[in-house]
């Protein structure tokens, strides 16, 4: 395996240096790694200034197949992930079929290891069918070659509070964890966007604060009651940040995500019309865009996940109410997380390490990823420039959908460089197809 | 003006421009022949997603007595039973060579859509989206109010005059009514106050910005001694989840209004309605037939108004030519 130099590189952001990668892994970091007899074999980058991050690890994506492979496949997803930056993505069940079987998520799982772009961790279905009503065979999932540690009807909340409750209890025989996306659906039956001023103003059926706040608080309590792990996806309002920095407080077992969207964008984005901009849970507004930066920069938020939610163009190119909620996300979530956190100086690269990667890799409990930058560890890297800007061009993306709501905006910095075990998935900003 | 998609794009001049020239129309459909020529061989579509026949029929008048060639196509939409998409009728449509599409649809901002797409070359009027605009309605709503309370009961010709120092009430489902969205951002830019009365379960979240007081007693609100009182249609196909209120009966009680309530009212006050009335639920029968009802006034003005947005929209004008005058 071909070893690489990567030289004047600012691990985590800090003094530059080199860092010699090869084998799989991390094999020298410092000024005398040029010098090294595997040093003369290997190809040498000039990333001087350039920022060294662990490889991402997303929490949180759909990569749509099998079942909807018209947005996305496991193979262009994967492509999209390497060019964001992740060498991980967990793929969400919400899958035709569901991923609720040992045989889907193994599936999946093999998919992933036949487009080699990034290690796809499949996610399992709570209940069977996402019908939340009893709950899928958990065990042959975490049994099986796929290893599924984490578990979430995601696109549906797990809204009845005994099967919630069973499956938090259920889920640690396997030390697994039930990811909830939190949507109380009796208060949600119609929604379209954030209820506040402007779904007033637009007539658009209202998506209450609390319909996400009020299933937070009571898993929380569920939670801390049979003593499980909790993962909270895509926390997108205020009280939701109190709620969990208050169950935080009392110790209980609870980590939450945020969407790269919901630190940038509100529900004044609405006011178009323009089905970019509808997803669930919605845009929220200023108010709450600040406190969950606040919430991510203090460590209430433990995450962040991109909820990359591809869709065919027909579903997007129509009146809001016919649209389909969801957004792309992972050829701009570090970029997002870098104009929100970064410039604006609430977070560091570290920071930004441990909320991408390391913590979202020990949530799912992924061992050879979201690792320390230290020699011995495995060398899933990622290489940022950020000082570059770029303008979102939908087409030029590798996801196979183009339902980004950052098209025409200018972002600050760009992936130069991503290692998969080793083995580079993007140079210079662009794919390498993997050796087969 | 390329396109009428909601009041709020209406300064003050451009409203009382359309309802200026709204009574110039209104002027020639004295006449014995009523057509006008003005917009022979121009085509407008109508295009309705949701039924609504006197819509349509008002929009159809409007553009036939401007001599425009009228398309109706009553489409399905596709959020409710994946019929033919937006897009794909707006191609046809534009196709067809339309050069105005007046558009009715279930969703909120589809007009928006439309005009924004690229779908359509033509100027885009909104007859009505979900629970958003229905400017014509809210036109009408000012041309009636206009003709009644700052014509005919100072005696003068109201053209040039806007709605200054009225007080207008709108009583009912303001949750789901787009005719009191139309009418709270028209009305105040036509310098009238406006009062909403509602139970507080159809006021929408969030409603504290929008340019008119709230209220949830409408008795005390009469009190007042309000110019006009515009009564809103109860929804019933729109509130799929039930329980805005106990009981029809206990809303009539308290928002309905009846004889009673009519007796509280200074002489001068007129009711409106947009029609269609649930008659016995939001509006008694006494109180639709009395004396003070502007409610058959609306439906002709409605033609009027829809003549002067058309003739606006389609020429380009910002005044009047002397053929109609
Ligand atoms: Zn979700």
């Amino acid at each position: 395996m071909t070893a690489y130099l990567l030289q004047g590189v600012r691990p985590l952001g800090g003094e530059p240096t080199d860092v010699l990668v090869g084998d799989g892994t991390i094999l020298v970091i410092g000024a005398t790694a040029a010098g090294t007899a595997e040093a003369t074999e290997a190809e040498r980058l000039d990333v001087s200034g350039l920022v060294l991050l662990p490889g991402l690890v997303d929490l949180h994506t759909h990569l749509r197949e099998p079942g909807r492979e018209d947005a996305e496949t496991i193979a262009s997803g994967s492509r999209a992930a390497a060019l964001g930056g992740f060498t991980c993505v967990h793929a969400m069940a919400n899958t035709l079929p569901v991923a609720d079987t040992a045989g889907v998520v193994e599936q999946v799982w093999q998919l992933g290891r036949d487009a080699g772009y990034v290690d796809v961790r499949p996610v399992g279905a709570v209940t069977a069918g996402l019908g939340g009503e009893r709950l899928a065979e958990l065990g042959a999932m975490a049994q099986s070659h796929a290893a599924v540690r984490v578990f979430s009807d995601d696109g549906k909340c797990v809204a009845d509070p005994v099967v919630m409750r069973r499956a938090l209890e259920y889920a640690k025989a396997f030390d697994a964890v039930i990811a909830q996306h939190a949507q109380e659906p009796r208060l949600t039956t119609t929604a379209q966007m954030h209820e506040g001023q402007v779904s007033a103003e637009l007539g658009l059926a209202g998506w209450p604060a609390v319909a996400e706040e009020a299933i937070v608080a009571r898993d929380v309590l569920l939670a801390e009651h049979v003593g499980s792990r909790l993962h909270v996806l895509h926390l997108s309002t205020a009280g939701s940040v109190e709620i969990v920095r208050w169950a935080k407080t009392r110790g209980i077992d609870v980590t939450a995500e945020v969407t790269p969207h919901h630190l940038y964008l509100t529900d004044e984005r609405v006011r178009s019309y323009d089905p970019v901009f509808k997803v669930n849970p919605p845009l929220r507004t200023a108010a709450d865009v600040e406190a969950v930066r606040a919430g991510l920069a203090d460590g209430t938020i433990d995450t962040v996940g991109t909820d990359h939610a591809p869709h065919p163009r027909e579903d997007k190119d129509c009146e809001w109410a016919a649209a389909a909620f969801g957004m792309t996300g992972l050829e701009t979530a570090l970029s997002v997380v870098q104009a929100a956190m970064v410039d604006t100086g609430a977070m560091t690269w570290a920071d930004v390490a441990r909320v991408m990667s390391a913590t979202p890799a020990r949530i799912g409990r992924v061992g050879d990823q979201g690792r320390p930058l230290a020699v011995g560890e495995p060398a899933n890297l990622t290489v940022v420039d950020p000082d570059a800007r770029r303008v979102v061009v939908p087409a030029d993306q590798a996801t196979a959908s183009v339902n980004t709501p950052f098209a025409g905006m200018e972002l600050p910095g760009r992936v130069v460089a991503t290692f998969l075990h080793g083995r580079p998935t993007v140079m210079d900003g662009r794919l390498v197809e993997p050796a087969t | 003006m390329k396109h009428l998609l909601s009041a709020s794009d209406l300064s003050r001049d451009e409203a009382v421009l359309i309802l200026d020239t709204a009574a110039a129309m209104a002027a020639t459909q004295e006449r014995a022949i009523k057509k006008l020529p003005t917009l022979r061989g121009r085509t407008v579509v109508n295009l309705f997603f949701e039924d609504s026949t006197r819509t349509r029929i008002s929009f159809e008048t409007a553009a036939k007595r401007l001599s425009a060639d009228v398309i109706n196509f009553s489409a399905r939409g596709s959020s409710v039973s994946k019929g033919e998409s937006l897009k794909d009728t707006a191609l046809t449509l534009q196709a067809m060579g339309a050069d105005a599409v007046v558009i009715r649809h279930q969703a909120s901002g589809a007009p928006h859509v439309l005009a924004q797409s690229g779908w359509t070359r033509g100027a885009v009027l909104n007859a009505g989206d979900g629970t958003h605009q229905h400017p014509t309605q809210a036109l009408l709503d000012a041309y009636t109010l206009r003709h009644h309370l700052v014509g005919l009961r100072a005696a003068t010709d109201p053209v040039g005059r806007d709605l200054a120092g009225l007080d207008v009430v709108i009583v009912g489902d303001i949750l789901h009514s787009r005719v009191a969205r139309s009418n709270v951002e028209l009305l105040h830019t036509l310098g009238a106050t406006v009062t909403l009365v509602a139970p507080p379960t159809l006021v929408p979240v969030g409603v504290e910005p929008w340019p008119c007081a709230v209220s949830y007693d409408f008795d005390e609100v009469l009190d007042a001694g309000p110019d006009a009182v515009m009564m809103l249609r109860i929804q019933r196909e729109r509130m799929v989840d039930g329980g805005f209120f106990p009981s029809p009966w206990e809303y009539t009680r308290n928002y309905g209004l009846d004889a009673r309530r009519l007796a509280r009212l200074p002489d001068h006050t007129i009711v409106l309605h947009p029609g269609p009335m649930n008659r016995g639920l939001e509006i008694s029968a006494d109180a639709a037939d009395s004396p003070r009802a502007v409610i058959v006034e609306q439906v002709a003005n409605g033609v009027a108004v829809r003549m002067a947005a058309l003739y606006l929209l389609l020429t380009g004008a910002d005044h009047m030519q002397g053929e109609t005058e």
